[in-house]
This record gives structure tokens, sequence and C-alpha cells, in this order.
């Protein structure tokens, strides 16, 4: 792969998805209320939902979540707790390799669910399926790393990932060199991954803004929306 | 500003607390909200309602947001009742509700379509030809013309422009009326009460031209020919409020809170008022756990029921005990103390016709009719008397046609009911006996066919010598087989002797137990004693679909006349099938007929039309051999049915379409030619043979149906009895017909009709249907014109169950290229003015009217009946033929006349049921109110009538319901025959004048109208016979009473004289295919039985997927648990139904709630939703109607006699489809046949014969 084509790919396409990321769900939220939901066929059909929806929920937020600390938490955090770049990427295959089992076999059961279900299917759009089949790529390509990491176990390959992502995040173009020759399989796994947060306005991905976490931390059970303006609280 | 940035408020964001921070108090963004709130606004609400002859009739809100029907709710503004009465509203249901889903279906029609072949043919010769020469060009080329008729029902529709359509169907118009006769051209459209402006717009069309509008209550077999038998008047009943007042309610064969839906609160309210009430069905309906009792009575047996209970109603309240209420009331209301003349036949005395005033020497005194007068004993004075009221009195004098108990001479009189006390003698009289046929699947016993019982009889001296009589009292009793005390055998001393009619009797017929029987007869009339008459039976389709239904419903009838229950309110007989309450009828006939420029117009009884014309005679099973009496009087009771349809069309009884051989267009010419005037030219040529009646040989290409227009129907998918004969006789395309006809197995042929060997396929030139949705009949049309929907036209609509007349609004604009049906015919009236001048000019149409009931000819015949054509008398026109009349055609201006009120309106008048009154005022109203025509031409200066609103005027001013000012003159009308003064019933309301905008603005209640035989007043909910009772306003029969011995040749023929209990008839439609082509599954024999259904009763069709969703999603067939474990069917399988007349398929609905040996479909259910194919005849499933065909029955033919006078759904042959046995198994192959059109191979013959 030429410089100028992985610069282009990781230097200038993950701020082209970005960009359309965030714009994109920011105009959608004000413009299409309506469309802003999870659009779940829990409704047409109960059968493989409670396993399909909540293996791949539970493997996918892991997964996520291990993503979102793995890639973003600064290196020298992991220096300073002692953990070892080797150990980080045991405990990565190992909780994402899980996970992401959870996830497949969910995914799985979707996705037949979607495709085979002559309901479901009548009433799925374009969005709802090739999304769903993305992120299954997505997923297998993503468990297919593990063969290609268990062959260097060092860590290495990890901390170049952690510091694109690092370097993308704080607007440095130029680290797209620092990932130029790792394993195409990453590469795939990365565009594919670029290409999640590019299609993310379009699809029922937005309903991942809206996951009712503050639910958790929120007094009371009884809400009440009022008219009258209140004074701050105190 | 933006949702976004609004969340933004970490810092003020407020939260107050309660209840101990339980709760918070939030002030996030609430605009999210206006979506709900929108989901419910609307930008304007417009009234209208549901064209679908729903008897609710109800009042509905049309929701409109953006040019599109959104919604509709229920009206809730009906006018308020008296205070102890429950009001009207809430009216409505779910399938109402679910009506705005048609108008942007997929299955709506949008655009003009027409068969591609036949657009085609049309084109390559239009384009080298003037229209009519172009029609001609198709349908004079037998290629030409089977290229598209052999394929209707097999797709192939393309789009064409509302021009060219129009241009086609009025080049077939005209074509068709010069080359044949304007009386080729049939129209066929139901219920005007539904919306009586479209109804008009096509019959006015037709007849202006000429054309046929065929009836349709009598084909649907929702007239009970007892009605008029008894009353004289095609139905009448009371509305759903006056359930209310009743004390004792039977449900009959009705199931109203299915079926009566927006009513049924009326009938838990009674019961809540503290009524009781008893449900009588074969199955568990939803109705029956209304009642404090069911009575679960063997499907079809229910005159044997009746029968029964009237037996114990007679012994117990008029003979053990005489209740004085019951005796007054029978003595001044019913033809009870007519005096019958008995004759001797053989050893036996038979009853024979009523005394008249005639058979006397000087005719007692009577100069006028003294043949239509009837006599009775006096009580007092012991002679006898010519009592008024009878229908000698009503035509040729005035002032003495009431029900005041008067004689002739005006001196007061009281009428004896018995004969016993000054009998001369107590002697046996015959009464037939039927219950002992046998039958395959009925009870029979085994008594005998003539049961002789002793009656008191007196001896009368007559011109022509001695003779005996009796009371109908007396002979009414005996029939009913009650020991009176004169000994002789067939009586009953206990209710547990098997003697018909006792309760032990009845129990081995309806597998009712005798207990039952007793105790509802027993409280029925103890209710009505108590309470003067508030004992009532609501009555439906379920018991009038039967061959002889006019026994199921006399049987009741009865019992309600003995109690003195009809004509009073809370009491009497509720008939309800069809929304036939066409409340301003008066005012929509000179509409709708086009009377306003020609009088007669061309009505055709449909019944006998489509048995002839879709060659269902020439498959006839019943021999009149099994349906005679055996008293019958000496007389040639031979022939086929179809035999004594065409004697009764040339007798003047019946209608025909066509009308003769010879075009009618041609005949007043060759009449002038002769010298003659046409009536009697016309029947000195029939006599020489010269000129044919085409109901002789329905066969012969010159008396075939040419055009045939549908429009507010689904005649193929729904009410077309014998569905597959239809589509092989009339239509000429592929169908399920297993039967052969009469000449393939060689039987006896008809006497009087024509016998070709080769049966013609394809009568039909041209078939039209207007509607909004793709029923199974467009599917079969050459073309289909994309109609309104009814929230998208202004029309009227009334019911029987209200009193109330309201609108059908446009909410919107018709969609796509949808037009009203006032707009279509005007649009093809317009195209024939352009078209005809090719062909036709002002030409003079010769026209057939049969003895009409209502008119001075009912009283024609009077004792005897002879056949001119057999040389028993001369062929006299309006005597003993059809009267004969000259009406005037402009073709060329057949546009305007279409569209102003013609002059005969002040020249002649309007009138109905006899009645006649002047309108002068009434055109003067609506030259103001709807303008006048100012352009040139034959119609300058006339009233328009332009849009549908200016047709609902015309009818709202004309009629005396929804104008005062005419009431008071219809009602003066009527006194001038009474003798009586009745105007007092609409002076009140004489300024009062309901117009269009009023009834858009809140239902309004009608005025009451001679018309009609109830009143709309303060105190009374409307109640049928009413006005009879407490008017006395005689009933419009031979004794001016209702009637309930029958005595017309034809009648005592066949047994009908009195009522007695019939067992259904033998159809033979099962046998010819059973067992003959067997798929390997078991085959049961069941009843057929095709009752109003849940999601669709008339108020939607089953094509709607929200009302789909509520079911199977399609065709389905209610059969009994027991009768389904015994072919292996289990609930959900897909069944195939049929017999020799076609096949249908469906799947099945195992229910507890079906009787053993019938099977339920409800009617109406098309095939054109989820249908698969056939097994046994290789085609789509058929229809309900696809396994029966129609039987005529001959006493429903008679006509030129008083009551039993022809009208337009007056009287007439019904439909009957009720004896029907079907062959029920398993379809063990799904074949949705969803491939694409195979043209038959030449000279292929149908697959299907099965019988071989």
């Amino acid at each position: 792969m030429s410089a100028t084509v992985n610069h282009i790919l990781f230097g200038w396409y993950p701020y082209f998805c970005l960009t359309v990321f965030l714009v994109g769900s920011l105009i959608r939220f004000d413009r299409e209320q309506y469309t802003w939901k999870s659009s779940s066929s829990q409704l047409l059909r109960r059968r493989q939902l409670a396993w399909g929806s909540n293996l791949f929920h539970v493997g996918i937020l892991v997964i996520f979540l291990g993503h979102f600390a793995g890639l973003l938490t600064p290196i020298w955090v992991f220096d300073a707790l002692g953990i070892s770049h080797g150990f980080k990427q045991m405990m990565a295959i190992v909780i994402g390799g899980i996970a992401g089992v959870a996830c497949f076999v969910g995914m799985a059961l979707l996705i037949h669910r979607r495709l085979f279900d002559s309901r479901i299917r009548k009433t799925s759009s374009f969005s709802d399926t090739a999304i769903l089949l993305l992120l299954f790529a997505q997923l297998i390509v993503g468990l297919g790393t593990i063969r290609v990491s268990l062959a260097h176990l060092d860590g290495n390959e990890m901390v170049k990932f952690m510091s694109w992502a690092q370097g993308i995040l704080t607007l440095q173009p130029d680290v797209s060199q620092l990932i130029a020759d790792v394993h195409p399989v990453f590469k795939t796994h990365l565009l594919l991954g670029m290409t999640i947060f590019l299609v993310f306005p379009f699809t029922r991905l937005v309903h991942v803004w809206s996951a009712p976490v503050w639910y958790l931390g929120r007094r009371g059970y009884q809400v009440v929306r009022s008219r009258r303006s209140l004074a701050p609280a105190e | 500003m933006s949702l976004f940035l609004d969340r933004l408020t970490f810092f003020n964001r407020a939260k107050a607390p309660f209840s101990d921070g339980h709760g918070i108090t939030t002030n996030e963004d609430r605009r999210w909200e206006d979506g709900y709130r929108k989901r419910w606004q609307h930008d304007k609400i417009v009234r209208s309602t549901h064209g679908a002859n729903c008897t609710g009739s109800c009042s509905w809100k049309i929701y409109v947001k953006g040019g599109i029907v959104t919604w509709e709710t229920q009206q809730t503004d009906y006018p308020r009742t008296r205070p102890d009465l429950p009001n009207h509203e809430p009216r409505g249901c779910a399938r109402g509700a679910s009506y705005s889903w048609y108008l942007y279906s997929g299955n709506r029609v949008k655009y003009p379509l027409i068969r591609s072949r036949l657009l085609k043919l049309w084109r390559e010769a239009r384009a080298i030809r003037t229209p009519v020469a172009a029609w001609a060009s198709i349908v004079e080329d037998p290629a030409k013309r089977a290229q598209y008729t052999r394929v209707r029902g097999n797709g192939g529709f393309v789009r064409a422009s509302w021009d060219e359509v129009t241009e086609i169907i009025a080049s077939a118009n005209a074509y068709t009326a010069k080359k044949h006769g304007p009386d080729r051209i049939f129209g066929f459209s139901p219920i005007p009460a539904m919306s009586m402006v479209s109804y008009a717009a096509g019959a006015r069309y037709l007849s202006l031209l000429g054309g046929v509008c065929m009836s349709f209550y009598d084909w649907y077999c929702d007239l009970p020919p007892s009605s008029p038998q008894t009353w004289g008047e095609q139905t009448d009943v009371p509305e759903s409020a006056d359930w209310y007042n009743a004390g004792f309610l039977i449900l009959w064969g009705s199931n109203v809170p299915q079926t009566r839906t927006p009513d049924a609160h009326f009938y838990t309210e009674a019961r809540y008022r503290g009524a009781k009430s008893v449900v009588i069905t074969p199955d568990y309906s939803e109705a029956s756990k209304f009642g404090d009792m069911w009575l679960s009575v063997k499907q079809g047996t229910d005159s044997a029921l009746a029968m029964a209970m009237g037996h114990v109603i007679l012994k117990e309240f008029h003979v053990d005990r005489e209740v004085g209420y019951f005796r007054d009331y029978v003595r001044q209301y019913t033809d009870m103390p007519m005096l019958v003349k008995l004759v001797r036949q053989g050893d036996k005395l038979i009853p024979d016709r009523f005394i008249r005033a005639a058979d006397f020497d000087q005719s007692l005194g009577e100069a006028n009719n003294a043949e239509w007068k009837t006599v009775a004993y006096d009580e007092t004075s012991g002679s006898i008397v010519v009592p008024r009221g009878s229908v000698g009195f009503r035509w040729g004098e005035q002032g003495k046609w009431s029900l005041e108990e008067k004689a002739a001479d005006g001196k007061d009189t009281k009428l004896r009911l018995s004969l016993s006390g000054i009998q001369d003698e107590v002697t046996g009289v015959a009464f037939p006996y039927f219950g002992n046929i046998a039958h395959e699947h009925f009870t029979h016993t085994t008594h005998d066919s003539v049961l002789v019982r002793n009656v008191p009889v007196k001896k009368l001296q007559l011109a022509e010598g001695e003779t005996l009589v009796a009371s109908v009292y007396d002979l009414f009793l005996a029939n009913y087989g009650v020991d009176r005390g004169f000994g002789g055998d067939n009586v009953a001393a206990s209710y547990d002797d098997n003697v018909p009619y006792t309760p032990a009797w009845a129990e081995t017929i309806t597998g009712v137990k005798r207990d039952q029987i007793i105790t509802v007869a027993r409280e029925f009339a103890a209710n009505a004693e108590k309470t003067n008459g508030r004992s009532m039976v609501i009555i439906g389709a379920a018991m009038n679909h039967w061959y002889h239904a006019d026994m199921n419903y006399r049987g009741v009838i009865n019992m309600l006349v003995m109690c003195g229950c009809v004509g009073q309110s809370g009491g009497g007989w509720s008939h309800y099938v069809g929304q036939e309450k066409l409340r301003p009828q008066s005012g929509w006939t000179p509409l709708a007929f086009a009377l306003d420029w020609g009088r007669p117009s061309r009505q055709q009884n449909a019944t006998s039309s489509w048995y002839a014309h879709t060659d269902q005679w020439r498959y006839e099973t019943i021999n009149v051999g099994e349906i005679i009496s055996p008293t019958a009087p000496a007389g040639p009771w031979d022939g086929a049915i179809i035999d004594y349809n065409i004697r009764a069309e040339r007798m003047g009884w019946l209608p025909s379409a066509p009308q003769l051989e010879q075009n009618p267009l041609t005949i007043a010419k060759d009449a002038a030619a002769a010298g003659l005037e046409a009536k009697d030219y016309v029947a000195r040529e029939l006599k020489s043979g010269k000129l044919k009646m085409s109901c002789e040989d329905p066969d012969n290409p010159k008396n075939w149906p040419r055009n045939l227009f549908v429009w507010r129907s689904n005649l193929l998918g729904s009410s077309g009895k014998g569905h597959e004969y239809f589509l092989k006789h009339l239509l000429g395309t592929s169908h399920g017909v297993m039967g052969k006809d009469l000449g393939q197995q060689g039987r006896s042929k008809p006497t009087e009709a024509v016998w070709h060997d080769q049966a013609p396929e394809g009568k039909l030139d041209l078939l039209v249907t207007l509607d909004f949705r793709m029923s199974t009949t467009c599917v079969y049309s050459d073309i289909v014109l994309p109609a309104a929907t009814w929230y998208e036209k202004n029309d009227l609509n009334t019911s029987d169950m209200h009193p109330f007349i309201h609108p059908l609004t446009n909410a919107v604009d018709p969609v796509w290229e949808a037009r009203s049906d006032w707009e279509i015919y005007k649009s093809i009236a317009r195209k024939f003015s352009d078209v005809a001048p090719e062909v036709l000019g002002v030409e003079k149409d010769v026209v057939l009217t049969p003895l009409m009931h209502d008119t001075a000819t009912e009283i024609a015949q009077a004792i005897d009946v002879k056949d001119w054509k057999k040389g028993e008398i001369e062929p006299i026109p309006g005597r003993t033929m059809p009267s004969v009349t000259v009406v005037e055609r402009d073709y060329p201006n057949l546009y305007k006349r279409f569209t102003s009120l013609g002059p005969l309106m002040e020249k002649v008048g309007n009138g109905g049921k006899g009645m006649s009154w002047e309108t002068v005022h009434e055109v003067e109203f609506l030259k103001q109110l709807n303008g006048v025509v100012t352009e040139e031409g034959a119609t300058k200066g006339l009233a328009r009538i332009n849009s549908d609103i200016d047709a609902a005027e015309v009818i709202l001013s004309l009629a005396p319901e929804t104008n005062g000012e005419v009431a008071v003159k219809a009602w003066a009308s009527l006194g001038k025959a009474t003798g009586l003064d009745h105007t007092h019933l609409a002076i009140p309301k004489e300024d009062e004048k309901i117009r269009f905008r009023d009834v858009v603005a809140q239902p309004r209640k009608i005025i009451s109208s001679p018309i009609w035989s109830g009143l709309e007043s303060e105190k009374v909910c409307y109640n049928a016979c009413y006005t009879n009772v407490h008017e006395l306003i005689p009933w419009r029969t031979l004794t001016g009473r209702q009637q309930l011995y029958q005595d017309h040749l034809w009648m005592r023929a066949f047994g009908e004289g009195l009522c007695v209990y019939r067992p259904p008839v033998d159809v033979k439609a099962v046998k010819p295919v059973l067992g003959k082509k067997s798929n390997g599954e078991k085959e049961i024999v069941l009843n057929w039985i095709t009752p109003h259904q849940k999601w669709g009763i008339h108020s939607t069709y089953t094509d709607n997927l929200i009302m789909l969703t509520l079911s199977r999603g399609g065709p389905i067939v209610w059969i009994s648990e027991v009768d389904a474990a015994k072919v292996n069917i289990v609930d959900n399988d897909w069944i195939e139904v049929f017999n020799a007349n076609g096949a249908l398929t469906a799947r099945a609905v195992v229910s507890q709630r079906v009787k053993e040996g019938m099977v339920m479909m409800y009617h109406a259910q098309e095939k054109i939703v989820n249908t698969p194919g056939s097994q046994i005849t290789g085609l789509r499933g058929g229809i309900h109607n696809s396994v029966t065909r129609v039987v005529l029955k001959p006493t429903h033919m008679i006509g030129g006699y008083v009551q039993l006078s022809y009208g337009f759904n007056y009287y007439g042959t019904i439909g009957t489809n009720r004896d029907e046995f079907v062959i029920v198994r398993k379809l063990n192959k799904i074949d949705w046949m969803e491939r694409p059109y195979r043209e038959p191979a030449q000279g292929a013959v149908a697959p299907s014969q099965a019988a071989e």
C-alpha cells in the first residue's frame, strides 16, 4: 500500500468519518426527532430476540468499552499502573474473545431472524439489514485479528494502534504512518470501524446516543415535566 | 432553536424534588409531545355515512387532514328521543370505522379500465368507422366478440381515458337500442336507500333510454313474500327504538348484536327495563347469550315450531279462554270473519275462494267492483254484510275504504268470527299436510297427506245456487289441529298427542322440547294480553332464505296477529335484512325512473330474469309435482317451473325483460301502418303469433340481454345465486358448472320455453361496472369505471332502523380519476347524446307493464286464472295481459332530459302507493332553488338537475317525508279514499321543509306520511301497521285486512291457502358429484347456510384488510366439531365445498357453535383475496353462491290479484338458496394458481363434467 493511500485512509478518512458521525448525528437529532429510535422489532416477533439481542448487546458493549478504554487510555497510565503491554494484550484477547463469541452468537441469531422471518424481513429497511451485516463483518474481522495477535504477544502492535488513535484524536493526522506496516486484517478492521462511524447517523445506531444511562443516577421515580420555568436546582 | 443545544443546559437544569425526593419536576423540552397532539388534529370534519346496504345507516364524522381522509368516528348528534326512551347515539361499529382504508388502498379503482383486447378491437374499428358502426363491427363478428368475452375474469385490464370509455359505452347502448331494442340494456343496482342519488343516476339514464332496471330485494331473498301476501306491503317494520317498548322479544333467526350492531343497545336496554327475551337459532349465535331462553331449532323447520306455538296460543287464549282484546283485534283487523266457499273434491270438502258480494243476487246492492268485496256475518243481526275496507271500495268509489266497523251502507256492524252456534252443520274439511314428505336430512312424520278436520259450516244461497261456507276463523283454528269440541279426527286433546300441529309433533320435527315450546308460546301471548300487544318478533334472513320462506314467516305472523301485536307500539313483526326503507321514496321515484319525462319505466323482477338469462332453468331439478298440494283444485299443474313464469308474464302477472322478440322501437310504426293503437296492435299480433314474447325463448339471440350496467353492487361476487351459471351462460367464460342440463340428462323439458340443444354461452356484449374497489364483479367486467367512495360524493341515506334522513357528503374530491355515480352517468348521457344521432332520433317505444299493485289494474283477474295463449280468454292489455304504453324517447336530447326536471311533474303530478297529488308548487320551488335551464333547446325553462346536490333537492322537495306541505297533500289524498280525515298527522309540520344542507348540519327526523304505515310523533316510535290499527286505514289486500287466508287459485293449488309446515325441498345437487371425483379425502354432505357476516354484514366488504386481520384473512367456512371429526378436518384446514353447481375453497373454522348437519359460510366473501384453486374444477375457488342455483316458486308469480300483484321489489319470485346441500372435504393440494393466463385449446370442453 502506497504511503499516500495509507495516509488518505488512516490520516484523512478518520476525520471525514468523525465529522459525518458528529455533524450527522446532530442534524438528525435536531431535524428528525421521530427517526431517533432503536426501531425495535420486538412487537412483530419475539422469537430469537431474547437471546439474540441480549447476547449481542452485552457482547458488543463489552467490546466497545474495551476498545474505548484500550485505545484511548494514554500509554503512560498503563505504565504508571505497572500493567505490561503483553498482559494488556492478553487481557484484550481473552475478554474481547469471550465477548466477541457472545456477540457472534447473538448477531447470528439476529441476522437469521431478520433475513428469514418474513414479517421482519418485509418491514426492514435497507439500513436495518445493512448495518447488521456490517457489524457482523466487523466482528468477524475483529475475531480474525486474534489469530494474528497471538503470533506476537509482546503488545507492540497494540501500542501502535493506541498511539494512532490518540494521535488522531489529538489532531495529528501524520500518525497514519505508525500503522503503515501492520497486518492487513488490522487495517481492514480499522477501515470497517471508521465506516461504521460514517454510516452511524444514517442508521438505527443513533439510539446509542440516547441509551438511557442517566436512569441509573436519577433521583425520584415520578418525573413531572413542568411547563413553568423552575428555579435551577440548588 | 436547536433541540440539541437546548439540552446543553447543565448549569440551569431545574430539578425540583417533591415527596421526599421520590418525585422530581423538570423543565426539559416538551415539544416532542406536539407530535402526539398533531396525530389527532385535523383540518375539518365532514358528515358522511356508509352506503353499503348496512341497515345501521349511522352518521359518521369524517376527518380530513392535508386533503387526505384520515379516519372516522361516530356522530353523536342525532335528535333526541322523548324522555323515557334511550337515545339513538352513538351508532357505529368496527366495520364502518375501517372504511377510510378503502380510499387509498391498493384495491381502489383509480382509472377507467378496459379489457385490453376490447380496446385494441375498438381502436382498430374506430380508426375507420363512426362510433356505432365501430361497435357493430366488433359484436357482429363472432370471432372478434369471443376474443374479449371468453377471457372475462382472467385479467387483462388496461387504462383508458374517460372520453374513450364513455364513447364505447354510449355506442354499445345506441347500437343495442337500434338493433335489438332498448329493453336489452339492463342495469343492476340495489338498495336505493343507501345512496339514493347514486342509484337514481343510473336508473335515470336507463329509464330515459328505455333500458331495464333490475329489482334486488326479491333477488337478494330479503323480500319476505309473506309480507305482501298478508299486508299488501313490501316490508314495513318498527324502528329499533321500538324494541324498547316491547315486553316480550323473540329473536328468531336474527343475530342482533352481530348484524344490527348499532341498534343492539336497544335490545340490551329493553332487557334492563324488564322485557323477557327468547332466541331461536340453530347455532349458538352471538344473540343466543342475550336470551332468557335459547331454542336450538333444526334449521329449515321454523314453521313447524311457529305452528306449534300458534297451536298453544289458540288453545289457551282463543278456545279454552277467550281473551277479549285478542278477539276484538282479529275481528276488526284480520280477514278471520270473512266467509270462504267450500267445494267438494271427490269425497272431500276443501276451502275455495272468498265469497264476494258479486256471488249474490243483485250483488248485495254493490254496483262497483262487487267481485272484489268480501262478505261476513253480522253478529247481532245474523245477516250477511259487506264490510267496508275490502279492495273493491278502494277503486272506482270514494270514502268507504276504511276499517271502521261499518258495512257498505254505513250501518255499524260487528262481524261474527266463528259460525259455531249458528252453523247448519259440523262437517269435515280437508287440509293438506306436507310434513310426511321424506327427506334424507330432515325428519318426517307418517300422517296422511290430507287431514280432515271438523268445521262449523253454513249453507248460503248464492246466485248460482246453494253453497257451503265457513269463516276464516274456523278454518284457521281447524288448520292448527286445535280441539274445539266438534269431534272428528286430526285434532289434539293434549299437547302430547302426535297430531299436526301440537308441541309433541313439533318436537319430532324441530328437535325443540315440547315444554319449551309451550312455555314460550304461553308467555308470549300472556304478555300480549297484559300489554295490549307488546310482544315482538325480530326476524331475519336466516328464515327467509328457504324455499318455503313464506311458511316460516306466516307461521310467525299468525302468532303476532292472533295476539293483537301487529300495529301496536312495542309489538309486531320486525324483519330486518337489508336497508330497504327508502323513506323519501315517492320524491325519489320520479327522479330515478325519469317519470318526469315518460311513464312508465321498465322495471324487471331480477330473480326470474336471471333464472332465464343465466340458463339456470335448463338445469332445473324440482318438478312441480313435488310441491303441488294433495288438495289442489283441478288444473293443468304440469310443466316446468319456467313454464309457470312464462304464463305469469303472458297473463300480465310478472314483468318481462326483454319484452318482445321484435324491437319495441319498431312496433309503434307497424301499429300505425295497420291503423291500430299500439296496445290493440300488440294484443292482436300476440294472439296471431306474429309478435312473440321474449320470455318464451330466452336462449334466442334476439332475446338476450346485451348490455349490463352494475353499480353500487357486487352482483358476481355476492348476490349472484348460481354464480357459475352466470359465468357460463351470461358471460361465456371459464366456469365450474358440473351438472348436466335437462337435454343432456334426457329429462322432460319445459313445454312453454323453446329448447335449444346447444345452450348459448356469453349472452352479454358488454358488462360495465362502476365501483371504487376492484370487486369480483369488476374482475369479470369489460369496462370498470372508477366511482367515488362514500366520503367523496353527496347523497342521501335512510334506514328502517331509525327515523332519520342524513347525507353522504364529499369530505374530499374523488381521488385519482374517480367520479361520483351521478357524474359518471351524466358523462355517459352526454356522450350518448353525441353518438346516438348516427342511428337514433326521436323514437316511439312500446312498453309492456304488468298489472301493478296499488293501481286499478290490481283488480284485473277476480275469480279464475285464464291464459289467452291457450284461447281461454281474449288478450286484453291491462286486464288479461300486460298493459301496453307508448313512450316517446328523445335520444339526441337524452343528456338535456337527464339534467332537467321534465314537464310531467306539473302536468300529471306525483304520487305513490295508490295516492296521487299535484306538485306545481314544488316544481316552482325547485326552479327557484336549483335555477332553470337557460340554454336554448328542448329543456329551456325547466328546473336544473346538474349536480348531485340538485338531485338530492329534487328528492327532498317532492317527498312527503321531507316536505310537510306534500305530506298534508298526501294525507288529504288518502282521506278521500277512506272518508276519514288524516291530515292532523301532518298539519303541525306543514311548514317544515328539509333541505340537503339541513341534513348536512344534523340528521333530521322524517315527517309522517301515508306512504308508510307508521308514525313519527312525540308519543310513539315508528311501528309498522300503526296507522292501519289506529287511523283505520285498510291494509292494501283483497279483504283490506291482514289476510291470513290466501284464496288465489295458485295459492290453494300449492297448498298455502293457510299456513302449513313445509319441509325444505330437495334440490338434488349433491348426488351427481358425490364420490365421483375423489381426491382421496373423506366426503360429507351438509346443509349450506350463508348468513350475514360478522366482519362485513353489508357495512363493509370482505377485502378490507383491517377487517380481514380480525378473522383468518380470507374465505372461511364454519363446521361443527362432530362433522369435522367425521371427515378428519381440523381447525384452519383448507377445505373444498362443492356440488353439481360448482365449487369453492376456504379455510375451515371448526366450532362447537355450529349445529351438526349444517355448514355456514358468511356471505359475500369474494374470491379475490386468499382463495386457492379447487381440485375438482381446476379453477380458482368460487364464492358462496358457486354451490347454489336459484329455484323459483310458482306462488310468487301470481299477479293481477290485489296484494298478489307485481310491484318493483314488492312481489315476485325470490332467490332462495338455503335448501341446498353441499359436499365438504379436505383440500390436500393447495394451488395458488399464480400462472399467466393460457388460452384454452380450441374446442376444449370444460374440465369439470364430473357427472359422466
